[in-house]
C-alpha cells in the first residue's frame, strides 16, 4: 500500500517547501473536484496532498486600488459569485467560472484549479484569457507571473515548474465601455464538459470596438487566445462582416479532435457561432444596456 | 368482481409507507447495510472485448495479506449448453452462469474473470490486480451491422444459423393476413430503417449486497434487486445452495427500471463468504454498473407500413434486430409484440432477430424492446398520415385498436382504452395550443403512441391484524415506484379505517411466499389481488367473531367503515364492534386475526400511452429542447395519483433522455468510453419542462379495482414523439438515435448544401 | 499508513473520527460515522446524492477528503429535520410525491435546503438550474421542482404571518 499524507499549511512559504519537497509525487488540493475524481479512478496516486485553503491569501478576493481584481487561486466559485462587486465589473469571467460542474462543485471548484487541471475544455480559462487576466505563481526560487494562456501547455499539463503553486488571478482595471461574456456549448443545459467554450472582453468607444480579446476552450490541446479574431473586431462597429471575419479567425484556430464529446466538425462550426453571440453579449454589456 | 365506489382512500394521494425514512436519510439501501465482522469483495474483469481464458493464477493473490478468498468460474456452478436451457423465469442459467462469471471465453469488456475478498477494499482491489490471466485475444464485434456479416468473428461457436457459425441467435415472429396482399391494396406506402444505441436504465444506486453464509450453510443475502426470490433461486442453482438455507432480504432499491432483475453480485459474494467465513459486502462503482451490467439493445429495425387514400391501414411489415450483448437474450418480443399493438392491422408481419456481440449482456429496460419498435413504427405512421395529408391523431383514431381487435401476438382484446388515449390526447389543452414563438428557433409538434403487454404472475400476501387492533400487510414485491403506497390505500378502503393504520412491508423469501420480480408493471396488479383477497378473509373472521360474540349468523353481519355491525335492526340491536375491540377480544374468541393468500395472478390487460412533445431548436447549434410534453395513458385505476403520475413522468424523462443525448459511445479497442455520468447524459433538472398527465381510467374488468400495470407503457411512445416533433420544426426526420447536437447539427447543413445546390 | 484524527461539527453536535488521508468525508459519514443518508451513486460529483453542507456551503461529500473537516461545521440530511418535526421540505416531498426510489432524495432535500436558505423565492428556472447536480431518474423532476417551489412559497407565507 502506497503512503499517502495530508498536509494543510497556513502559510504559502510552508506550502511551498512542502510541495517541493515531496517532488512529482505531491499534488495540490484547492477545490478538489478533479483531483478526488481523479485519485478515485486510480488515474492519480499523489504521496502527499498540500491542501492550499488554509492560506488566506489563496481564497481572498481584493479590489486593488488601481480598480482591478486579485482573487485567490482557489478561490471558490461560490464565494467569487457572493463578492458584491466582481460580478458587476467582470460577468463574463464570473459566468465562466460559476459554469464549472454543480452549485455542489461551486461550493469548491476554483479557477486556479481548473487552469492547473490542464483540460483544453476548462470554463474559466478562456474568459481569464479574453480578460487579460495574469497569474501570479510562487515556487522555491520565489514569485513570478505569467498570462494564463502561457500557463496551459496540454492536456492535463501546464508551464508551472517542478514545486511551483499557482497563487492568484490579477485582472485588469476596466476602462468605461467594457463588457465580458462567456458561453459554452454542451449538449444538455448543465453538467457537461465544454464541446467548445468562448469568451470575448471588449471596449467599445462611440460605439466603435476600441480593444479586444478573445479566448478560445476546447478545440485544441490548450486553451487559445484568438488574436485574429480579436484584430477583426477592433476598429469595426461589431457589424456583421466584422463579426463574420472574426467567427472565420476563431473557425481557423481551431485544431480539435472528434470524441465522445463533439466531432471535428461540429467543434469548429461551434466556434464561429459561438463567437458571435459571445460578442453580442459583450458589447450589449460594454454599453450598459 | 368487488369494483369500490364512493372510496375513501383508493384514488388519494396518501403519504407512502416508506417516506418518512427516506426524506430522512434513514432508508436502507443495499450499501447502507454492514454486519459483523464483514470483510470486502471487489471483482477482477476482462480488459479485452474477446478473449479465451487460457488459464488464471491466483497464487499470488491469495499470499497477500488480508486476502480470505478467492473464486473463479470453477467455484460457480456450469450449466453446460448442450444440456438445454434451464429456464428461471425468461433467463437461461446457462447463459446467467456464464454472465456473471465468464467461463471459457471473456466476452465483454467488463465480463467478470475472478473475484477476491479481503479485509479492505484497497487490498481488494490489489489482490485482483495480483491474478495472472492468460487471455488469447480474439477478434471482436459490436455493432449489428458487423456482427451480422458472414465473416464476423463469432461469440458462440455453438451456434448455426442457416447451417453456419453465426451471431444471430434466435428469430421470432407474429403474423397476421397476407402482407404482399395487403401492400397490393395499399395507395401509399412507405418504407424506413432505423438505428438505435444502446441505453443504460441509469438507476443512481449501484448493485450492492452483503451476504453472510454460516457454517451449516445458512445464507443470508441483504441486496437491492427487484425480486428477493429471483436473487435467491439464481444464488441457489449458481452456489448450489438449496433455496431453503437462503434467506435473501431485499433492501430498498434505489431505482432498477428492469437493470436489477437479474444478478451480478450476490453469486460472488455468497462464494467468497462461504470460502472465507466471514460476512462479504460487494459494492459496484459506477464505471462497473455502466461497463459489466446491462443496459438495453442498441437496434436497427426497417418497418413498411401501407395504407389506402381515405387513410386505413392495409398491411404492415416490421424487422427489428436487436443486440443481446454477450448472450443471447435481448428483448425481442416487445420490438416485435408491442410496436404494431395499437393498430389494427389486417395484414402483418413483424420479425424480431437476436444477434450477440462483444458487450454487456442487455438486461431489461422498461418495456424491453418495446420502445426500440415503436420509434420506428411510429415515426413511419407519423410518415404515412403525413403522405395522406391527415392529423396524425386522426389516422391513428381511424386505425386504432379496439375491443374485438385480433392483436398479431394472440389475443383477441377485451374492453381496452387505446381509442380513449388518443381523443384524449386530441381534446387536451396542449394538443389546441399555438406551439408559440421560438424567438428565432423553430419549434415542432409531434405525437406517438404506445403498447405494453403488461404481466400478472405469482403473487403472494399475509395481512394480519395486531393485538393493538391496527394492520400489517406483508407482500414479495420489492416496491421502486410506490406498491406500498397502493397497498396501504386499496387495504385501508376494503378495511373502511385510516389508511395510516395500514403498515405495509416487503418480506423477504423466507416470511413471505413466492412472489414473481417487480418488473413487467404486475407489481400492483397481482398483489392488489392478493391483499384484497386477503383482506377479505379478514373481513371475513372479523365478522365470524363479531357474530359470536352477538350470537347471531355471521351472515347477519356486516363489515362497514372499520367496524361490525347487525345488517339490519332485524339481525339484533347491537352497537358496533370495531377492528380495535374485535382484536382487544381475540385471545378470547378464537385467537389471531390474519390471512394470508397466494396466487398465479391473470387478467392483466395490456397497457396504452399516446404522447404529444413540442420541442424547439436551436438550428445553428443543432441544440433540440423539449418545451412542453403530455403524456396521456390508461390507467385502468389510478389507486394512487401520484405515484401514477410519477410513473408517467419518470418514463417520458427516461425517454427524452434516449432520443437527444442517452447512448453508449464504443472507443476504437471495443471498450466504452462513457462510463459514467458526466459522459452518458441523463437528463438533468434543467433539461426538462413540467412533464403534464392525463390519466383516462378504463378500468381492468378482471381486477378488483381495475388496476392496469403503468408502469412500462410511458417510455414506449417518447422517441417517436421526440422525433417527430422535430420533423415539425426543421423538416427533417432522424432515422437514428440519439438526436445529439452535432448530428442535427450535420443534417441542417447538409440540407442548406442541398438546397444550395 | 498512519490515521489522521478528526474533530469537527456535524449536525450541531461535536464529533471526532479517524480517517485515511484519501478517504473522502463520504467514505467518514457512511463508514464510522454510521451516517448512511448520505448516498453514493457515483463518487465524481456527477450525481449529487452525497449532498452535504460545509459551514452552509452545499457541496458533494465525495468531493472533499475526510481530512479536510476538521474545525468546520458540517450538516447531513440526518439533521434536516428538527427533532421529530421534519423541515417543510421534507413535509412537502412526502405529500407531493416527489420521490420515488428515494435514492436521491437525501441529496435532492439538502440541496434545496441550501437554495431556499440563499434565495427564499426562486423561479421554476433557478430551481431547475440549481438542482441540475442532484440526478433522479424516477420522477422526471416534475414533482420535485413543485415541492420546492410550494414550500418556499408557504416559507415566505409563514415569515410573512409570523411578522403580522
Amino acid at each position: 500500500m502506497a503512503d499517502i499524507r495530508y498536509l494543510a499549511p497556513h502559510t504559502l512559504d510552508e506550502a511551498v517547501g512542502a510541495f517541493a519537497a515531496a517532488g512529482s509525487a505531491a499534488r495540490i488540493l484547492a477545490g478538489g473536484t478533479d483531483l478526488l475524481v481523479q485519485m478515485r479512478s486510480g488515474i492519480v496516486k499523489p504521496g502527499v496532498i498540500v491542501d492550499i485553503k488554509k492560506i488566506a491569501e489563496m481564497t481572498a478576493i481584493e479590489e486593488t486600488a488601481d480598480g482591478g481584481f486579485r482573487i485567490g487561486a482557489a478561490t471558490s466559485g461560490m464565494a467569487l459569485h457572493d463578492h458584491p462587486r466582481f460580478g458587476k465589473v467582470w460577468p463574463g469571467v464570473l459566468e465562466a467560472v460559476n459554469l464549472i460542474g454543480s452549485k455542489q462543485v461551486q461550493g469548491r471548484a476554483s479557477a486556479g484549479g481548473n487552469l492547473c487541471n490542464g483540460s483544453p475544455a476548462g470554463d474559466s480559462v478562456p474568459a481569464m484569457i479574453a480578460a487579460g487576466a495574469v497569474v501570479t505563481i510562487q515556487g522555491p526560487n520565489g514569485r513570478r507571473e505569467l498570462k494564463v494562456e502561457e500557463v496551459p501547455a496540454g492536456p492535463g499539463r501546464t508551464n508551472l515548474k517542478p514545486g511551483e503553486i499557482l497563487v492568484s488571478f490579477k485582472l485588469p482595471p476596466r476602462p468605461p465601455g467594457s463588457g465580458d461574456a462567456y458561453l459554452r456549448m454542451i449538449p444538455r443545459t448543465e453538467m457537461d464538459i465544454a464541446v467548445v467554450g468562448l469568451g470575448v472582453s471588449l471596449t467599445l468607444k462611440d460605439g466603435v470596438c476600441t480593444a479586444a480579446r478573445v479566448g478560445l476552450g476546447a478545440v485544441a490541446p490548450t486553451p487559445l487566445l484568438v488574436e485574429a479574431a480579436a484584430k477583426a473586431l477592433v476598429g469595426s462597429k461589431l457589424d456583421a462582416a466584422a463579426l463574420e471575419k472574426a467567427a472565420e479567425a476563431c473557425r481557423a484556430a481551431c485544431r480539435p479532435i472528434d470524441d465522445k464529446r463533439g466531432t471535428i466538425a461540429y467543434r469548429i462550426k461551434t466556434a464561429g457561432v459561438l463567437l458571435k453571440r459571445t460578442a453580442a453579449i459583450a458589447a450589449k454589456r460594454a454599453t450598459g444596456k | 368482481m368487488n369494483l369500490v365506489t364512493n372510496n375513501k382512500w383508493i384514488g388519494q394521494r396518501t403519504i407512502r409507507p416508506d417516506g418518512m425514512d427516506k426524506v430522512t436519510g434513514r432508508a436502507q439501501f443495499a450499501a447502507d447495510m454492514t454486519m459483523p465482522g464483514q470483510i470486502w469483495g471487489k471483482v477482477l474483469r476482462s480488459p479485452h472485448p474477446h478473449a479465451r481464458i487460457r488459464s488464471i493464477d491466483t497464487s499470488k493473490a491469495e499470499k497477500l495479506p488480508g486476502v480470505k478468498a478467492v473464486v473463479t468460474s470453477k467455484d460457480i456452478v456450469d450449466f453446460p449448453i448442450e444440456k438445454g436451457a434451464v429456464m428461471l423465469g425468461i433467463q437461461d442459467m446457462r447463459w446467467m452462469c456464464r454472465n456473471v462469471m465468464a467461463r471459457d471465453k471473456a466476452l465483454f469488456p467488463g465480463h467478470p474473470v475472478a473475484a477476491v475478498a479481503a479485509t479492505t477494499e484497497a487490498i481488494a482491489a490489489e489482490a485482483c490486480s495480483l491474478i495472472e490471466v492468460d487471455y488469447e485475444v480474439l477478434p471482436w464485434t459490436i455493432e449489428i451491422e458487423d456482427a451480422i456479416k458472414p465473416d464476423a468473428p463469432v461469440l458462440h461457436e455453438f451456434n448455426k444459423w442457416e447451417g453456419k457459425p453465426s451471431n444471430i441467435m434466435g428469430r421470432l415472429e407474429h403474423k397476421k393476413g397476407d402482407i404482399a396482399e395487403g401492400f397490393k391494396k395499399a395507395d401509399v406506402v412507405i418504407e424506413r430503417t432505423f438505428t438505435t444505441r444502446p441505453v443504460h436504465q441509469g438507476y443512481i444506486e449501484p448493485h450492492a449486497c452483503v451476504i453472510s453464509v454460516a457454517p451449516d450453510g445458512k445464507t443470508t443475502i441483504w441486496s437491492s434487486s427487484q425480486g428477493q426470490f429471483m436473487v435467491r433461486a439464481m444464488t441457489a442453482y449458481l452456489t448450489g445452495i438449496p433455496q431453503s438455507d437462503i434467506r435473501a432480504i431485499p433492501a430498498e432499491i434505489g431505482g432498477g427500471f428492469g437493470g436489477k432483475t437479474i444478478v451480478y453480485l450476490e453469486p460472488l459474494a455468497t462464494l467468497l463468504a462461504k470460502k472465507s467465513g466471514r460476512p462479504v459486502k460487494m459494492v459496484m462503482t459506477r464505471e462497473e454498473v455502466m461497463r459489466a451490467t446491462g443496459p438495453t439493445s442498441g437496434s436497427r429495425s426497417t418497418v413498411k407500413i401501407g395504407a389506402t387514400k381515405d387513410g386505413r391501414i392495409t398491411a404492415a411489415h416490421g424487422t427489428f434486430y436487436l443486440q443481446a450483448g454477450a448472450l443471447p437474450g435481448s428483448p425481442i418480443r416487445g420490438a416485435a409484440g408491442c410496436s404494431f399493438t395499437p393498430y389494427d392491422i389486417p395484414n402483418l408481419l413483424s420479425e424480431g432477430f437476436d444477434v450477440c456481440s462483444n458487450r454487456s449482456k442487455v438486461a431489461a429496460y422498461r418495456a424491453p424492446g418495446a420502445p426500440i419498435g415503436a420509434y420506428a413504427v411510429e415515426c413511419v405512421m407519423d410518415e404515412v398520415a403525413e403522405a395522406l395529408k391527415m392529423d396524425p391523431l386522426d389516422f391513428r383514431l381511424k386505425n386504432g385498436a379496439k375491443e374485438g381487435t385480433k392483436a398479431a401476438h394472440g389475443p383477441t382484446f377485451p374492453r381496452i382504452g387505446y381509442i380513449e388515449t388518443v381523443e384524449a390526447a386530441k381534446a387536451s389543452a396542449h394538443y389546441a395550443a399555438p406551439l408559440g414563438d421560438g424567438h428565432g428557433k423553430p419549434r415542432g409538434r409531434g405525437v406517438a403512441s404506445g403498447f405494453w403487454f403488461n404481466a400478472g404472475g405469482e403473487s403472494s400476501a399475509q395481512v394480519n391484524i395486531t393485538e393493538d387492533g391496527n394492520v400489517v400487510v406483508t407482500t414479495g414485491h420489492p416496491d421502486i415506484g410506490g406498491s406500498r403506497a397502493g397497498i396501504a390505500n386499496i387495504c385501508a378502503e376494503l378495511l373502511g379505517i385510516d389508511y395510516k393504520r395500514v403498515s405495509v412491508i416487503i418480506g423477504d423469501t423466507q416470511t413471505i411466499g413466492f412472489s414473481n420480480l417487480t418488473g413487467g408493471s404486475r407489481v400492483l396488479f397481482a398483489s392488489a389481488m392478493v391483499v384484497t383477497q386477503s383482506t377479505e378473509k379478514v373481513i371475513q373472521t372479523l365478522r365470524e367473531r363479531a357474530a359470536k360474540i352477538w350470537n347471531i349468523d355471521p351472515e347477519a353481519v356486516k363489515w362497514d367503515q372499520g367496524a361490525a355491525h347487525p345488517v339490519s335492526p332485524n339481525a339484533g340491536q347491537f352497537e358496533p364492534l370495531t377492528l380495535k375491540e374485535l382484536a382487544d377480544k381475540a385471545p378470547t374468541q378464537g385467537g389471531p386475526i390474519g390471512a394470508g393468500v397466494q396466487l398465479n395472478t391473470t387478467g392483466a390487460d395490456g397497457g396504452f400511452g399516446t404522447h404529444i412533445c413540442d420541442v424547439e431548436v436551436d438550428t445553428e447549434l443543432g441544440i433540440v429542447r423539449v418545451i412542453r410534453y403530455t403524456a396521456v395513458q390508461d390507467v385502468g385505476r389510478a389507486i394512487h395519483p401520484g405515484y401514477v403520475e410519477g410513473q408517467l413522468q419518470g418514463g417520458v424523462a427516461q425517454g427524452i433522455g434516449w432520443a437527444l443525448n442517452e447512448e453508449y459511445i464504443y472507443n476504437k479497442d471495443g471498450k466504452v468510453d462513457n462510463p459514467g455520468f458526466l459522459d452518458y447524459r441523463m437528463p438533468v433538472c434543467s433539461d426538462l419542462p413540467m412533464l403534464d398527465c392525463i390519466m383516462v381510467e378504463v378500468p381492468n374488468p378482471k381486477h378488483p379495482q381495475g388496476v392496469k400495470g403503468v408502469g412500462e407503457v410511458p417510455l414506449v411512445p417518447v422517441m417517436a414523439a421526440v422525433a417527430s416533433a422535430i420533423y415539425n420544426a426543421l423538416g427533417i426526420r432522424f432515422y437514428s438515435l440519439p438526436m445529439s447536437p452535432p448530428k442535427v447539427s450535420a443534417a441542417l447543413d447538409a440540407g442548406v448544401k442541398q438546397a444550395a445546390e | 499508513m498512519a490515521k489522521i484524527h478528526v474533530t469537527t461539527t456535524i449536525n450541531g453536535e461535536p464529533v471526532e473520527y479517524l480517517c485515511e488521508p484519501n478517504d473522502t468525508m463520504l467514505d467518514a459519514l457512511r463508514g464510522p460515522l454510521g451516517l448512511t443518508g448520505s448516498k453514493e451513486g457515483c463518487s465524481s460529483g456527477d450525481c449529487g446524492a452525497c449532498s452535504i453542507t460545509v459551514d452552509d456551503q452545499l457541496i458533494c461529500s465525495c468531493l472533499m477528503l475526510a481530512a479536510e473537516a476538521e474545525g468546520h461545521e458540517i450538516r447531513t440530511i440526518e439533521g434536516m429535520a428538527d427533532g421529530e418535526k421534519l423541515h417543510p421540505l421534507q413535509q412537502k416531498f412526502l405529500e407531493q410525491a416527489a420521490l420515488q426510489c428515494g435514492i436521491c432524495t437525501s441529496g435532492m432535500l439538502v440541496a434545496s435546503d441550501a437554495l431556499l436558505r440563499r434565495n427564499p423565492n426562486p423561479s421554476e428556472e433557478e430551481v431547475r438550474f440549481w438542482l441540475a447536480g442532484n440526478l433522479c431518474r424516477c420522477t422526471g423532476y416534475d414533482k420535485i421542482v413543485r415541492a420546492v417551489l410550494e414550500t418556499a412559497a408557504e416559507m415566505r407565507d409563514g415569515i410573512k404571518e409570523a411578522a403580522q
